[in-house]
């Protein structure tokens, strides 16, 4: 019962949070000086608030219902943002997926071989230090070299590729930290018990690292996320939100309301990612006795 | 008396020529650290536990009574010396699976119901479904818990969250019971309640034990005989005999002169000062 009212509580909470933002954004956009206040020469105070920097929000959404573009036939701007953002997201997941792969595995190695985590570890961390858009080019190139089974090397793949080099880092860190955490009394007893390694993993050091894993799954889902929308921007990738964010601004002062549709897309992509993660989460439910006693 | 244990093999009578000592232990030594760092955890260690024996260990911090369990259960190794589990060098009782431990902490997998803790070394040992689930139930019965088999261990109260590690520990039939602290961490009404459980539960398994404590009155009411033990380096002090079976204790025990006067033996060599000894002979 008092879990329902607590759930209840939080729904509430955040949509209250969600209308306030809005409702702050649309004052503003009515009521704030067309031509922002400034200090001297360039230097803003406040922001703009004519109608081609802050369009009202029903703005936004009146223009989801209208034709991308005046070609006739053209999707209306909703149709078009959902198809991106379900082309991202599909991309984003594959890159999720092979990133926690290789995250889990790296923990695995780097767990049950020291000498493996002194080696690998400092890598690890440096890889993040590569800037993304660096990255991207050299992937491309690489992957073009690469054809297998007569299947070409494309771009979207160079894209997952970039995902994955971002979504795997959380998840090696945080595994390697969970697989290392069982309390010392377990790990005595199952010494007793005198069970092999494999054992060991599948029947503590893996379910005792769940509540490690969880947090550093959410960060990946959400590198993956970015990771896949920057990529698709320096890679010139079409189909996505990455490249609907550069389209759609070129019209901006003509059409403002409507370059706010991708970035409506991009959160819905995340929101996706991040109920991925939860279900995940659920699932995992009985490994994580701290959380769940609540 | 519950006729649920059935034990395998009757429990040894002490003496019986063919059996092997439960634990035999040789001038073990164990020093941690190197050079100017060193501590000498245990010196100079000899003990034998006799099969269904209770042998308590007690001392001060630091006296290598932990460092001693670990030894035998073959969690650590000695820097010289000798252990032997059943005759057999402890690396090969431990693979054999001859004792079962207990420690301070239950040590409960928290994901895992009562049941399938209990279930745990059986499951990880390759037991069939069927036989475990017969002998999780027997487990269950026999510390009393039969009706919390499908609960969490978080749903429980430290004492029969102790209770199932002890279950957990007997499950393999072990004719050694090794228990680090297992009340330790219990209030006192509920320690003496285990304490009475733990002697009925000896007498059904005939399971030789060897159990470290801080207590005093613990140790001599659990046991056959406390081993004192002082620290640095760990060495033992005296071993005291208790009158009396170890099976065949009950509360009223607890306030027998004999009882009295062992606990007075036990703290008197824990403090340096033997109770015997000549009045003046502890000034000097």
């Amino acid at each position: 019962m008092s879990e329902i009212l607590s759930r209840s509580r939080a729904v509430v909470l955040g949509v209250v949070g969600v209308a306030l933002l809005l409702g702050a954004w649309d004052l503003y956009a009515a009521f704030g000086p067309d031509e922002g206040v400034r200090a001297g020469g360039e230097t803003y105070l406040l922001p703009r608030a004519d109608d081609t920097t802050m369009p009202h929000t029903w703005d936004v959404v009146r223009r989801l219902g209208e034709p991308v573009n005046a070609v006739p036939g053209a999707p209306d701007v909703l149709r078009a943002v959902v198809d991106a953002s379900t082309f991202t997201l599909a991309i984003a997941a594959r890159g999720f997926v092979v990133g926690v792969l290789v995250g889990l595995v790296l923990a695995l190695v780097m767990s049950r071989f020291r000498i493996a985590e002194s080696a690998l570890l400092p890598w690890i961390v440096l890889s993040q230090t590569v800037p993304l858009i660096a990255l991207a080019p050299v992937v491309r190139r690489w992957g073009s070299q690469i054809e297998i089974a007569g299947q070409q090397w494309t771009n979207d793949q160079s894209v997952a590729v970039i995902a994955a080099y971002l979504a795997f880092f959380p998840v090696a860190v945080g595994a390697l930290r969970g697989l290392k955490a069982p309390d010392r009394t377990h790990v005595d007893l199952f010494h007793a018990y005198g069970v092999g390694w494999w054992r060991g993993l599948l029947a503590l050091r893996l379910p005792s690292s769940v509540p490690y894993l969880l947090p550093a799954l959410r960060l990946a889902a959400a590198s993956a996320v970015i990771g896949t929308i920057v990529a698709e921007v320096s890679l010139g990738l079409k189909g996505g939100i990455g490249r609907m964010f550069i389209d759609y601004t070129t019209t901006a002062t003509s059409d403002p309301a409507k370059s706010f549709a991708p970035i409506l897309g991009a959160i819905a992509v995340g929101l996706v990612a991040a109920a991925v993660v939860g279900l995940i989460g659920l699932l995992l439910r009985p490994y994580r006795p701290a959380e769940a006693t609540r | 008396m519950t006729d649920l244990e059935k034990h395998p093999t009757p429990p040894a009578s002490t003496g019986g020529f063919a059996t092997p000592p439960a634990i035999e232990v040789r001038a073990v030594e164990r020093v941690f650290g190197k050079r100017r760092k060193q501590v000498v955890a245990l010196a100079a260690v000899d003990l034998t536990v006799a099969a269904g024996e209770f042998v308590s260990l007690i001392g001060p911090s630091g006296c290598g009574k932990s460092t001693l369990l670990r030894l035998v259960a073959d969690l650590d190794t000695p820097t010289a010396g000798d252990v032997a589990v059943f005759g057999k060098p402890a690396r090969q009782a431990r693979a054999d699976q001859d004792y079962g431990i207990a420690f301070q902490q239950a040590g409960l997998l928290p994901w895992r119901t009562v049941a399938a803790n209990v279930g745990l070394p059986l499951e990880l040992h390759g037991a069939s479904g069927s036989e475990r689930k017969a002998r999780v139930a027997e487990l269950l019965e026999l510390v009393g818990l039969a009706d919390f088999a499908r609960s969490r261990p978080d749903q429980l109260s430290g004492g029969m969250q102790q209770r199932v590690a002890i279950a957990r520990a007997l499950a393999e039939r072990p004719r050694l019971l090794l228990m680090d602290e297992p009340f330790g961490a219990l209030d006192e009404i509920t320690r003496e309640r285990m304490q009475n459980e733990l002697v009925r539960i000896c007498r059904e398994t005939g399971a030789a034990v060897l159990f470290v404590t801080h207590s005093i009155p613990e140790a001599v009411f659990l046991s056959d005989r406390v081993v004192v033990m002082s620290a640095r380096p760990g060495r033992i002090v005296d071993i005291v005999d208790v009158p009396g079976s170890s099976h065949h204790r009950t509360d009223d025990v607890r306030d027998d002169a004999g009882f009295f006067h062992a606990v007075a033996t036990v703290r008197g060599h824990l403090h340096g000062a033997p109770t015997d000894a000549a009045p003046g002979s502890d000034t000097r």
